[in-house]
């Protein structure tokens, strides 16, 4: 079951640079295996967090106050383009991460967060650069609220800017819903969409 | 009736339900598992007292999590007890795994097309990114993240959202030296690393026409470094007879109502696309990344970028931090930079003709001292069919180590990594900082640039050594 998700006020950590991918934010290493799930809030960001001997890399934004608590990422260009691993989101999750703002994310990535309980924000890029600058220029303790009910994230100044989550998949969020179970109550119309399939495209199913 | 695009007429055909608001539980055709997230996938169905829903539209076998050593062996315990998983739990439910040593196995993205599992008009997922590979043949596929899979074996449905529709016309004449890698890979230079996000791409052009299925796939492949989740080419009389005869392709009269039905698929004339563009092959030359990114990619002959030129400071600090990463130098030659390691395989590049190109390099000539090279096969039907006609002794003899299918290299699992701070050049299809090992420098590039480069212990132009 999905964990629901409804509003949220942070700390937010700007991470700006572009084409972010997932491999950054779960090296496969750390995620391979079947039981790796719960230990990969400390490897999120790895490439980026620590250093070749294992120690942190004091430069990372996530290893500074306050930043090392946000909740909530400021993310640049294509953030979670690349590998189509939903390990990436449980390791942001883990780590503490509930909602991304960014001007684009990728695709695959992006469904998975949703799959997660995770918002990914889409705002237009001079925006979510405003919102950085505002993040960076208060030291990080500007907090930033963001709002599913009202779809609204407010900057530390009290700007409201609205964003737009289609409607389903907001409802999924404020409620937890579990997809499978959804789909499930269509079983009868899976089967009927296959038998007639069948008839229209043997070959799909014939070997 | 209006035009439709390629894309619009096979997502009609797979609606079983519209779900509002731009979304549509779709059925999927065929799911393919591999043995990174395959086994987990049933696993979790299994705790959560979920059938699978039509295990004779799923395929399984390994391939990112064993090791291509001679023997498997180097497979670590981690890999074992993920193929010990999948073969367990496919069989409990009745999944077809092409297991290790059998024609079948082999990079998922190599073996649905080489089986004929994978069809023109289909809808195929599975959990990997890479599944727009499949796209060469015409059809819809796409990578799911972990509860995708989960729905997708627990209702042969999924749920999407439509994506728009662009379409690329490579148009002209391929020159020497350059191949369907370089096609791609110049378009993602082009638009960049997310110009393909939220759209579903069509290549279409004279070019594409021109090239073979494993060509296409290749192009295919490299959607999602577009951002693009698919990727696809119409298809055509040469899609179908790399098909016809194919283990699991259709037979007899189903072939032909088969046939029949592919042919309406291409989109028509006049069907309207959210966005068009045109590129000249001619005037491309083979390419190769320079940075962390695959839109970090420059024509061979050419110089390395200089951020202070770039006026977007945060561009410009993506290409100084890829710079530093990568150990190199703006304004200098890319050529000459010298390569510790070579590998030449994945799912990008680890077909018949792919080896056969590298082999054609190869050939005659010697690894340069200091350099690894590897050829590891992407599947074992292309290892079978490439030592057939003497391929793995053309790399043996040139110093290549020849090696078994799968991912290998190119994403680092098992130990197959790059040392830190060593540079690769890769057939593969990510450049992304660690992909080939913590602190590896990986260059992309096409089978045959690789072997080049692997000769001249440095990156170096094809279309010279080819003039040797
Ligand atoms: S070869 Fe590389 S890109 Fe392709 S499926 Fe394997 S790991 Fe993924």
């Amino acid at each position: 079951m999905m964990e629901k998700l409804t509003a949220l006020t942070s700390v937010a950590a700007p991470l700006l640079r572009a084409n972010i991918d997932t491999d950054i934010v779960i090296p496969i290493s750390r995620m391979v295996g079947n039981s790796t799930r719960g230990s990969l809030g400390q490897w999120c960001f790895s490439p980026l967090r620590y250093q070749p001997d294992g120690s942190e890399n004091p430069e990372f934004i996530l290893n500074r106050a306050p930043y090392r608590s946000a909740q909530i990422l400021i993310t640049g260009v294509n953030f979670g383009c690349g590998s189509s691993r939903e390990a990436a989101v449980w390791a942001l999750k883990e780590m503490g991460v509930r909602c991304l703002i960014g001007s684009s994310f990728g695709d695959i990535f992006f469904n998975n967060c949703f799959q997660n309980g995770v918002l990914p924000v889409v705002l237009d890029r001079a925006t979510v650069e405003s919102l950085a600058r505002e993040v960076e220029a208060s030291q990080g303790a500007g907090r930033i609220s963001v709002d599913l009910n009202e779809l609204t994230v407010t900057a530390p100044s009290g700007t409201r800017h609205r964003f737009a989550v289609e409607p389903k998949r907001r409802q999924a969020l404020l409620e937890g819903l579990d997809e499978i179970a959804v789909t499930l109550q269509r079983a009868a119309e899976i089967t009927a969409f296959q038998t007639e399939d069948r008839r229209r495209r043997p070959w799909v199913y014939s070997r | 009736m209006q035009p439709r695009t390629q894309l619009a007429k096979i997502w009609d055909t797979h609606v079983v339900a519209d779900l509002g608001d731009n979304a549509y539980l779709l059925h999927v055709d065929r799911h393919l598992l591999h043995d990174l997230g395959g086994s987990r996938g049933l696993l979790d169905l299994k705790q959560r007292g979920l059938a699978v829903h039509s295990p004779q539209l799923t395929f399984a076998t390994p391939d990112h999590a064993i090791s291509s050593a001679p023997g498997r062996i180097g497979t670590s315990a981690v890999g074992i007890d993920l193929l010990r998983a999948l073969r367990e739990e496919t069989r409990a439910v009745g999944i077809r795994l092409f297991d290790i040593d059998e024609p079948g196995q082999g990079i998922v993205h190599v073996m649905g097309p080489e089986l004929g599992l994978s069809l023109p008009g289909c809808l195929i997922v599975c959990g990997d990114s890479h599944t727009c590979t499949h796209g060469g043949l015409g059809a819809l596929a796409f990578g799911v993240g972990s509860s995708e899979l989960a729905h997708v074996l627990a209702t042969q449905t999924i749920v999407q959202r439509r994506p728009q529709a662009m379409r690329v016309s490579f148009e002209g004449t391929m020159p020497v030296g350059v191949t369907a890698k370089d096609l791609i890979l110049r378009l993602i230079g082009e638009i960049g690393a997310a110009g393909g996000t939220g759209y579903a791409v069509e290549y279409a052009g004279s070019a594409v026409r021109a090239l073979d299925v494993e060509g296409r796939l290749t192009i295919c492949n490299l959607s999602i470094e577009l951002g693009a989740k698919m990727g696809f080419v119409a298809p055509d009389d040469t899609t179908f007879n790399y098909l016809a005869g194919r283990p699991f392709a259709p037979k007899a009269a189903i072939w032909e109502q088969a046939v029949a039905d592919w042919r309406t698929l291409p989109s028509d004339p006049d069907a309207r696309f959210d966005r068009e563009l045109t590129i000249d092959v001619a005037s491309i030359a083979p390419q190769v990344t320079w940075g962390t990114s695959p839109e970090h990619v420059m024509a061979v002959d050419q110089s390395i970028p200089d951020p202070t030129t770039i006026a977007d400071p945060s561009r410009r600090g993506g290409i100084e931090a890829a710079l530093d990463y990568m150990g190199l130098q703006p304004n200098q030659p890319i050529i000459g930079t010298k390569v510790d390691w070579v590998f030449i395989g994945s799912c990008t590049n680890s077909r018949l003709s792919d080896l056969r190109a590298a082999a054609a390099v190869a050939r005659g000539r010697k690894v340069a001292e200091g350099v690894r090279a590897w050829v590891v096969p992407g599947s074992e039907q292309v290892k079978r069919d490439a030592v057939a006609e003497g391929l793995d002794r053309i790399f043996l003899a040139a110093g290549f180590e020849w090696r078994e299918p799968g991912c290998s290299m190119c994403l680092a699992a098992n130990g197959e990594t790059v040392p830190r701070g060593q540079r690769s050049i890769s057939t593969s299809n990510r450049n992304f900082v660690g992909r080939q090992g913590p602190g590896a420098r990986t260059h992309l590039a096409s089978p045959a640039m690789a072997a080049a480069a692997a000769i001249a212990g440095a990156i170096t132009d094809v279309r010279r050594m080819e003039n040797a």
